[in-house]
């Protein structure tokens, strides 16, 4: 498969997306430039974590109307694959791609740890081959990752089976000491309604192997391959 | 002319700036503190027939100035 990983001014750990799905996963991915108008010939998008624009404004917000975004909406009407991680999930709230927003965390902290994910849907093309009833362990790191939207927008996420992961304790469950950033209803990623947009705080691209310690992360990026290789096969057939 | 732009934190959403400085001004002892928002403030140059220059504003604030989802505005033109 073929990946198109965006780079804004002040991206990180585009370079780890890149090396998690060339040399751990084996695919092709390359990095595209934010003034780019096209994203080439690619079957997922992602768009990384980091400070695009310095954060003005609003995280995410000057970020979206970059030329390479309009070939985000596009290539995300159409149907193809997008995952934000960390300022890319901001970045597609501000885009309109995704509801809700990530606003400052309640404790005004920066929080840089490993937290508990639990599968919100495994309906979704993020998380489709995470084996059932698994935790994942994975990164966050970020200074707004607090989800926000109103009471009606989270019934409908929620009704649609659109969450994709919740912080949870070690042993599953949600709380209050697990949230770590006051998202509500401790929602930590989503998709959108057609199930092709995702996005999430926590870092799986830097969890994707075991010499990192932690390779939970990998399933996130599974998933979206099989899903990718199944609609292949469905186009073939 | 001269555009004068608040944006302020919608009231449902956590503020958790706003809720820390209203501790600090507790802390320092001002008294009957009922809330307090942190917001942005924004000034605009800007020349064009006043109307025109309104409407364009406005949609500037709805698209990027502020996010509906979490703020709102205020917009003076002087």
């Amino acid at each position: 498969m073929n990946f198109a990983v965006l780079q804004f001014p002040a991206s990180n750990c585009d370079q780890d997306a890149i090396h998690v799905l060339k040399n751990v996963l084996g695919h092709s991915a390359r990095l595209v430039w934010h003034k780019d108008q096209s994203l080439g010939a690619v079957d997922g998008v992602i768009v990384p974590g980091g400070f695009s624009y310095g954060d003005y404004l609003r995280t995410g917000a000057i970020a979206r109307f970059s030329p390479i975004m309009q070939a985000v909406q596009q290539f995300a009407a159409n149907g193809g694959l997008v995952l934000g991680i960390c300022n890319g999930f901001q970045i597609l709230c501000e885009a309109g791609l995704l509801p809700g927003a990530l606003i400052r965390n309640r404790s005004l902290q920066f929080r840089c740890e490993n937290v508990f994910l639990k599968p919100g849907s495994s309906h979704t093309p993020f998380t489709r081959s995470i084996p059932e009833g698994a935790l994942l362990r994975i990164p966050i790191a970020h200074g707004e990752g607090c989800f926000y939207a109103d009471d009606a927008t989270l019934d409908q996420i929620e009704r649609e089976d659109r969450v994709l992961f919740r912080y949870v304790d070690a042993q599953g469950n949600r709380s209050e000491e697990s949230n770590p950033n006051g998202s509500v209803r401790n929602i930590a990623g989503i998709c959108n309604t057609a199930r092709n947009v995702g996005g999430m705080m926590p870092h799986p691209e830097r969890a994707s192997e075991p010499i990192l310690g932690m390779a939970d992360g990998r399933w996130i990026f599974e998933s979206i391959l099989a899903e990718l290789a199944e609609r292949q096969k469905s186009r073939a057939a | 002319m001269k555009a004068k732009i608040t944006v302020t934190p919608k009231k449902a959403v956590l503020d958790p700036q706003g809720k820390a400085v209203q501790n600090a001004l507790e802390q320092m002892g001002y008294k009957g503190l009922r809330g307090v928002h942190v917001g942005k403030y924004l000034e605009i140059e800007v020349e064009g027939d006043r109307e025109t220059v309104k409407a364009q504003l406005e949609e500037a604030c709805r698209k990027l100035l502020s996010n509906p989802v979490i703020e709102d505005f205020h917009l003076v033109l002087e």
